[in-house]
């Protein structure tokens, strides 16, 4: 096994390489059953009956399932408990589940599933979150009362005195489109009974802890009587929430009702069909900015298309409030935020959580102002972004920690030359078919959950008596490489190999509910959690050893594998110590708790210090245009994130690349399309995530700034690397053409030779 | 009908011919490297070689390849575990995330080497981008398969070991 810091350590590469992972589709069962959700073809209705006679009589078919045979709550919800196990009221969207089939194969489940009929009365449907808001509009939740699911707002300064203060306005609208999270492993789940009674849950999802919770309020047991088991994940990206947790939550009823194991394996249709998306935004954003370059003052007013369901459509518009202004000092700010309920798919978590839209937003609007200015986006950027002390638009002060804004922008800039590339731009002019264009963004980003949840996770350090150790950790792996870097965090702290190390398989029945691997929270919060069950290891193996050491507890040190007092003569291996606290019952188990610093809001005037820490990131992009076709090529790519530190440096590089490749897909080539409330792209031949060949060669540039609220030094990068890219492009593609662009994803038609003046809106 | 599955011959019935030979190969033969991600044939998470040829296995029957020689990622390594060196580039240069794309990637860039043993990255590209991957970019399982390249010239690393 490679030892920590060695290129490329993963504990599981291995296994993945050579094809023996099992995930959760990979797992066999004897007596397995299968099944296979019923979908109907109604996008807002009434249900009056669900006919399941027919499907249930049907070859192989052992029983059809629907909401009355849920004998606990068929209803559930992280925040307001309006998701359903299956229809039972009302069909609010076309992905609405209103049966489920258990057959003997997956074959004859899907083709049962076919004779399940649906009565039902057809209501009018709500698909615009503008027109979800209008008196009269059709609710699609009667009991809430109307279509506004949250608002946040942000009252700082006075917006009007600073609009009178600028020297002129930049006003435009944006919009945004609802995105796949298009992990490649579909949404699957096995849950079996155990003879003991309790059911045993595998699947494919981020929040062992919340599926634990809906299985067990479907099925009416206490949490003890449900074990989620950790089970190898094929992507997630956010994605692998509420969906996966009511796909597991089926599964669990059958397999409870019917005493046998039974799997549910979503078809990639399925999958895009009813699982939740990344929130389609309307932006209206003004922008007033004094002849000094100066952000006087923001206005914005952010509508965010929840979909049928609330899902966390406030803690992702929660983000956007927080962040609706980027990176940027401005003393005076109105932001009104609405999220809302309409008939379209629901949308929810995914990776970056409110930030792609408004940084597509907010990182196009910089370089309008800078144009007007007549001076760079860089030096616009340069007047406005946050230092070290600044004070955010909601009041919080940046002085816990390095604000490296400056340091990622000049760390691009020197790595791509931009600003010399930036002279070369064509502006809508070239003497051949293709227009250049560089392009650039930037941002910041509260780490973690922030004042939208409550933030802790634990870590269990279970030292065997030959000192080998088992570490579990409340996070998921998510496919990110989590794992390796909390035993290589675990491995540092304690000075032993990190092959002496096993992650054992998660479960939610011997770790406490650590909350969910989401918000780029994973190694700041698992990391810190590691760290700090180490620490209380040490202490407590120092102060076995400390005689044979002679000296204080406090001044043992630990070091390639064994204990020494503080000058190095006295030396206890690791494996002696263990076996001396065995020898005396002092059992090495630790369990390890961190908890993120305070954070506070106050929701009336969007006041608080809101997140503990913040990263700083910035992106760079090179394109051509084609001037006959309107085909955009990415010639290169480089982003500058500050990462805290870099555990694992080669799994860091791949968050980039990731990251980047994904925000690729958002700003050129991804959209769910839908008609009249159906969607009309449900697989991967049609809604086109990027290829190879889509991709340009990257650049990661990791800078590393250690994060004193972080036991671990690390910081968050999953979520930063996604966030900006698209408007990188959106400015690029400005470059090259003159065109802005307000919507995504950016779509070029041919362009004329000569651009009017009118079009090269600034 | 006679099948060829990395390296050992198996005789199966001609209804099990009219199977899909992804479900074959996952259920049958516990061979489950190869992963249903699509069904449509549109991502290649499903790709194993067929003479050296990637194929895309959710929209084939057991019959499609019989007679010709099969490999699946399970074939690629030794039966000690010991990597292939194309494999083991895959480790080591960060490829893998997730690894839900991992076995098809692998396969796609060993038909690929054994027949162009000196690419450049943009052949690379060309090369897989019948295969999508979420998690990495693509950037890092490029630079693995530039990597693993010298191993493929002269006399090129087979796959190591036949076993089912
Ligand atoms: S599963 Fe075969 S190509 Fe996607
Ligand atoms: S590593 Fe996850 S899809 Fe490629």
């Amino acid at each position: 096994m490679k030892a920590a810091g060695e290129k490329g350590w993963r504990n599981d590469a291995h296994a993945k390489v050579t094809g023996r992972t099992k995930y959760t589709d990979d797992l066999k069962f004897a007596r397995l059953l299968h099944a296979a959700p019923v979908y109907c073809d109604f996008v807002h209705a009434r249900i009056l009956r669900v006919v399941t006679e027919e499907a249930a009589r049907a070859p192989g078919v052992v029983r059809v399932l629907t909401a009355k045979d849920v004998p606990g709550s068929n209803r559930f919800g992280q925040i307001i408990r309006d998701y359903r196990i299956f229809a039972d009221d009302k069909v609010r969207y076309n992905g609405d589940v209103v049966a489920m089939v258990v057959a003997e194969t997956r074959d004859l489940a899907i083709r049962a599933s076919a004779l399940v009929r649906v009565e039902a009365e057809v209501l009018p449907a709500v698909l615009d979150p503008e027109e979800a808001l209008l008196p009269g509009a059709p609710l699609v939740h009667e009991s809430h009362g109307s279509n506004l699911v949250n608002t946040h707002r942000i009252r700082r300064g006075n917006v009007d005195e600073g609009f009178r203060r600028a020297d002129f306005v930049v006003e435009e609208h944006f919009r945004t489109q609802s995105v796949e999270h298009a992990y490649m492993e579909p949404e699957v789940a096995v849950c079996a009974p155990r003879a003991d009674g309790v059911i045993e849950v595998f699947g494919s999802m981020q929040h062992p802890f919340s599926t634990r919770r809906f299985v067990a309020a479907c099925l009416g047991v206490p949490l003890s009587e449900v074990e989620v088991v950790g089970t190898p994940m094929g992507g997630g990206f956010g994605g692998k929430d509420d969906t996966a947790a009511i796909v597991c939550a089926r599964a669990a009823l059958a397999a409870k009702l019917l005493g046998q194991p039974v799997k549910l394996m979503y078809r990639r249709d399925w999958s895009i069909r009813e699982s939740y998306k990344r929130h389609p935004y309307r932006v209206a954003y003004k922008m007033g900015v004094g002849s000094d370059g100066r952000i006087t003052a923001v206005q914005c007013r952010i509508v965010a298309d929840g979909g049928a369901y609330c899902s966390v459509t406030p803690w992702v518009t929660w983000r956007s409030t927080v962040q609706c202004c980027g990176p940027y000092v401005v003393e005076n700010v109105h932001c009104d935020t609405l999220g809302v309920y309409t008939n379209n798919v629901v949308a929810g978590a995914m990776r970056g959580f409110g930030s792609p839209q408004m940084n597509f937003v907010v990182e196009q609007v910089v370089e309008m102002a800078a144009a007007r200015l007549g001076i760079t986006g860089v030096e616009f950027r340069r007047r406005n972004m946050v230092r070290q002390g600044s004070v955010t638009i909601t009041g919080q002060t940046l002085d816990s920690h390095k604000v490296a804004m400056g340091e990622v922008l000049d760390a691009v800039l020197a790595e791509t030359g931009y600003e010399e590339k930036l002279a070369r731009c064509s502006h809508g002019r070239a003497d051949g078919d293709e227009l250049y264009g560089v392009g650039l963004a930037m941002s910041y980003r509260g780490v973690s959950l922030g004042a939208e949840g409550v933030d802790f996770c634990a870590a269990v350090i279970n030292v065997q008596p030959d000192g080998s150790i088992l570490l579990e950790v409340g996070i998921h792996e998510n496919g990110q490489g989590a794992e390796s870097a909390m035993s290589i965090l675990a491995a540092e702290e304690l000075g032993v190999d990190v092959g002496r190390i096993r992650y054992r398989r998660a479960s939610t029945s011997t770790v406490p509910d650590s909350g969910t691997t989401v918000a780029s929270r994973g190694t700041i919060m698992g990391g810190g959690a590691v760290t700090l069950a180490a620490r209380e290891l040490k202490r407590r193996m120092a102060e076995a050893v400390c005689g044979r050491l002679q000296c204080l507890a406090g001044a043992v040190r630990f070091e390639g594998g064994a204990l020494l007092d503080p000058a190095g003569h006295r030396r206890v291996s690791f494996d002696e110590a263990i076996a001396l606290m065995f020898a005396t019952q002092h059992f090495p188990h630790v369990v390890g708790v961190f908890r993120a610093p305070k954070t506070t809001w106050d929701e009336h005037t969007g006041h608080g210090d809101a997140y503990f820490t913040w990263v700083y990131g910035c992106q760079a992009v090179e394109l051509t245009v084609n001037k006959k076709t309107g085909r955009v090529r990415l010639l290169g790519a480089a982003a500058a994130h500050d990462v805290g530190r870099a555990v694992n440096p080669e799994m860091v590089r791949g968050q980039f690349f990731g990251g980047m490749a994904m925000a690729t897909g958002y700003a050129l080539h991804e959209e769910v399309r839908s008609k009249d409330g159906r969607i009309t792209n449900p697989n991967l031949n049609t809604y086109r995530i990027p290829r190879s060949t889509d991709l340009p060669e990257m650049r990661a540039i990791i800078v590393e700034n250690r994060d004193p609220h972080s036991p671990c030094g690390a910081k968050a990068l999953g979520e930063p690397t996604n966030e900006i890219l698209a408007p990188a492009i959106a400015n690029a593609v400005f470059n090259a053409t003159g065109r802005r662009q307000f919507s995504l994803p950016i779509k070029l038609s041919a362009l004329p030779d000569e651009i009017a003046e009118e079009d090269c809106r600034l | 009908m006679r099948l060829n599955i990395n390296g050992r011959d198996l005789e199966v019935s001609d209804s099990v011919g009219e199977k899909k030979l992804i479900t074959f190969l996952r259920e049958d033969l516990d061979l489950t490297g190869a992963k249903n991600a699509c069904d449509i044939g549109a991502c290649g998470a499903c790709t194993i070689l067929v003479d050296d040829e990637p194929v895309k296995i959710c929209i084939k029957r057991v019959k499609d390849v019989a007679g010709h020689r099969v490999l699946t990622i399970e074939g690629m390594a030794a039966p000690d575990g010991t990597l292939h060196p194309l494999q083991q580039a895959f480790v080591d240069r960060g490829a893998i995330q997730c690894g839900f794309c991992t076995p098809g990637m692998v396969l796609v860039a060993h038909a690929f080497l054994l027949k162009q043993p000196h690419p450049t990255r943009d052949e690379i590209r060309k090369a897989i981008h019948g295969n999508l991957c979420r998690c990495t970019g693509y950037q890092q399982i490029i630079d693995a398969i530039e990597e693993a390249a010298a191993h493929y010239r002269g006399a090129p690393a087979p796959a190591q070991e036949a076993r089912l």
